[in-house]
């Protein structure tokens, strides 16, 4: 018997369940998926890419456009539409950056579970409001401006390069960056480390899923034997991640900070990656990693055999 | 997004902020004209760019009449203006604002900005204004006033009064002040600013509540819904390399560095520029050509980097994904037969479509240097530029 691993930030209003094996978290084969704004151009690409990969993607929403299909998966005018004619319990947003929020919400309040969010662009103040409606919604957010969600083997919600990935385990990734974790996860594969799940956490400042939350599910996951932490410049997610696993985290952790060489006050291609001030260096962030006791990497070039090394 | 002064203070203006009276001027002629016209001296000659620390730089001046507004205002226009904020290249100074002087009793620091961690928009201020804030968080942050704000509730009157009393504002500036307060909040959110920040507030010895000094940053995801704001954007305070990438989309910075790098997605953008300086180099820029780059994307980028004269060499690194290897390469042959190149280019692919890729660079006839990984990429890149 199956169960999906839907992590729940609010454990009164969702009751998580455990399948015995499980070597996923938030995302699994059972996951059923409808993509909002699949009709568009990156929307139909990606959507392909996660299907040949074998994600169950029952629906598409795109407003207007309901009774069309793209391939073979149903057109919906509505989220709500599409979750009571298809089960779906997951969304994955390609919608442009001005209508992302309501999309966010619309997923939200259709009761979707858990909504991968892929848009870049998206303005900070209409985050901060997604974030506190979502507040009261039992709903995960993942990102935005992330590459979405990845169990190898199991399900793609997203738009990662699925070959560089390993099925089986023991290791789970958390990333604020795109490209930069699949440099990460390609040298895990490389080493014949695989990976439980990987989960882009988006490199904007105002974010749904956070290190944090990932690190509890992962805690939880049986098969998940280590985990590979990969942040950046700006905020203070690193920092708090840091101190919440030197308290309650029992297993393995290898960090990555990018961004040493960066100047303040400019924003590196993420909206999130900006030093203000004295505040989110990446000198900070590894010092307060490494007194987390987390095993800080200090040279991608040589990320895979550190990562083999801490996890032997 | 940045803005000067004076335009912020225009906004400000709209809001119903308090504001010295005043206006911007473009030559020592002009000066002395807004000066004549703000009904007595002295008056207050500021130097208008994207920078804090303007007075310790000598950019701002006191002037007691028209004469030494006119003297100020030669002093001040034109002038390379160095601040702790400029970096030792300093800033031309285009623009200048004249204001009205006031009798200021007391200065305070007043600032709205997004609060990462708790989701909220924060209200900030302290009763030692006119001073580096981070140097009073730092030493005494209890002197600091928070006050967070739910967006979706906005500001409540209970908000504005939490900080007028933190603030031990005399019993005849709460009203006035709160008012103020409420004016600014509503400016941060209808114009998606990232920062409000006024620093000092001055309250003037006839108890009325002045914003001294303005600075509005935008967030720049924002600035689609704001065209009178993209009005305010002032191409002299940017780079001009960095103008001409953004006008093709391009994330691009100009840094110090001789090592020219190119590649896709910020974060691993960020982390090549590291491994170029643990090699011994110095990166030339940060250059993002993003996730779904075409080949015109690509060409663009080579040419900009190749046109900042401090490159010595170029790495490219692509993490093949949604931008396939073979669109990559397309791109970097095309700049090279334009533009030519004159210095060595190390390329590191991975991913996507690498063999049809390697084979496209590999059939150019071009003088690329191929790296097997990032590490090696590095060194060899290195050591060309003599690192």
């Amino acid at each position: 018997m199956r169960f999906s691993v839907l992590g729940s930030k609010d454990k009164h209003t969702k009751l998580e369940s455990f399948e015995e094996h499980g070597v996923s978290i938030f995302a699994d084969e059972n996951t059923r998926v409808v993509v909002q704004g699949i009709t568009g151009r990156e929307g139909q690409f990606h959507t392909r890419n996660c299907i040949a990969y074998g994600t169950q993607v029952v629906a598409g929403v795109t407003p207007g456009k309901a009774g069309q299909k793209m391939d073979e998966v149903p057109v919906f005018n509505t989220v709500k539409d599409a979750v009571e004619k298809t089960g779906a319990n997951c969304s994955l947003i390609f919608v442009p950056p001005a209508f992302a929020a309501d999309a966010i919400m619309e997923a939200a309040d259709a009761g979707i579970e858990l909504i991968v969010t892929i848009t870049e662009g998206i303005p900070v103040l209409d985050m901060l409001k997604v974030k506190n409606y979502l507040d009261h919604k039992p709903a995960r957010l993942i990102g935005p401006n992330c590459p979405g969600i990845i169990s190898p083997g199991r399900t793609k919600v997203g738009i990662m390069p699925a070959p560089i990935h390993k099925p089986g385990g023991p290791i789970g990734v958390i990333s604020r960056s795109g490209t930069l974790t699949y440099e990460v996860v390609n040298q895990l594969t490389l080493q014949g480390i695989g990976q439980t799940t990987c989960i882009g956490i988006g490199g904007d400042p105002i974010n749904g899923t956070d290190f944090i939350d990932c690190l509890e599910a992962f805690e939880k996951d049986p098969e998940t034997r280590g985990v590979v932490l990969v942040g950046e410049i700006g905020g203070t997610a690193e920092e708090q991640a840091a101190e919440f696993i030197s308290q309650n985290f029992s297993k393995a952790v290898v960090g990555f900070i990018s961004g040493l060489t960066a100047p303040p006050g400019r924003r590196m291609g993420h909206a999130g990656a900006i030093i203000s001030g004295r505040s989110g260096t990446a000198q900070a962030k590894i010092e307060a990693m490494q007194a987390g006791g987390i095993h800080v990497c200090r040279d991608l070039g040589t990320f895979g055999e550190f990562c083999a090394e801490v996890f032997k | 997004m940045k803005i000067h002064e004076y335009q912020a203070k225009a906004l400000f203006r709209k809001y119903g902020v308090p504001i010295p009276e005043g206006g911007v001027a473009f030559s020592a002629e002009e000066a002395v004209e807004v000066a004549e016209t703000l009904g007595g001296y002295p008056v207050v000659v500021k130097a208008q760019i994207h920078a804090g620390g303007r007075g310790k730089g000598g950019g701002v001046k006191l002037a007691p009449s028209a004469e030494q507004v006119q003297k100020a205002a030669q002093a001040i226009m034109g002038m390379n203006l160095v601040t702790p904020q400029t970096g030792p290249e300093g800033r031309r100074v285009r623009k200048i604002l004249v204001e009205q002087g006031l009798n200021i009793a007391k200065e305070l620091y007043l600032s709205v900005i997004p609060d990462r961690a708790t989701a909220k928009i924060v209200v900030m201020a302290s009763a030692a204004g006119g001073m580096d804030i981070e140097e009073v968080a730092a030493q005494t942050p209890e002197k600091i006033i928070k006050v967070f704000i739910n967006p979706l509730l906005g500001i409540q009157p209970y908000h504005g009064r939490e900080v007028a009393f933190g603030l031990n504002l005399a019993p005849a500036l709460i009203k006035p002040f709160t008012s103020m307060l409420k004016n600014l909040y509503q400016l941060f959110v209808d114009y998606d600013c990232s920062l409000v920040e006024i620093n000092p507030l001055v309250i003037t010895a006839e108890d009325t509540v002045v914003a001294l000094d303005a600075k509005i940053n935008f967030d720049d995801n924002g600035l689609f819904r704001h065209p009178d704001v993209r009005e305010y954007r002032d191409l002299d305070e940017e780079d001009p390399l960095e103008i001409e990438a953004s006008e093709f989309n391009l994330n691009y910075i100009n840094l110090d560095g001789n090592v020219g790098n190119m590649v896709n997605g910020a974060g691993l953008a960020m982390a090549t520029m590291d491994i170029i300086k643990q090699a011994g180099a110095e990166p030339a820029n940060f250059l993002d050509v993003g996730g779904g780059a075409s080949a015109e994307m690509v060409e663009n980028g080579f040419r900009i980097i190749l046109s900042d004269q401090n490159v010595k060499g170029i790495l490219i690194n692509i993490f093949g994904g949604i931008l396939r290897c073979d669109v990559l390469a397309e791109g970097v042959v095309q700049a090279a037969k334009k533009t030519g190149i004159n210095v060595p280019v190390v390329v590191r692919m991975e991913g996507t479509n690498i063999e049809e890729g390697r084979r496209i660079l590999a059939e150019s006839g071009l003088n690329l240097i191929t790296a097997t990984d990032l590490k090696d990429a590095a060194r060899k890149v290195a050591g060309l530029v003599g690192g």
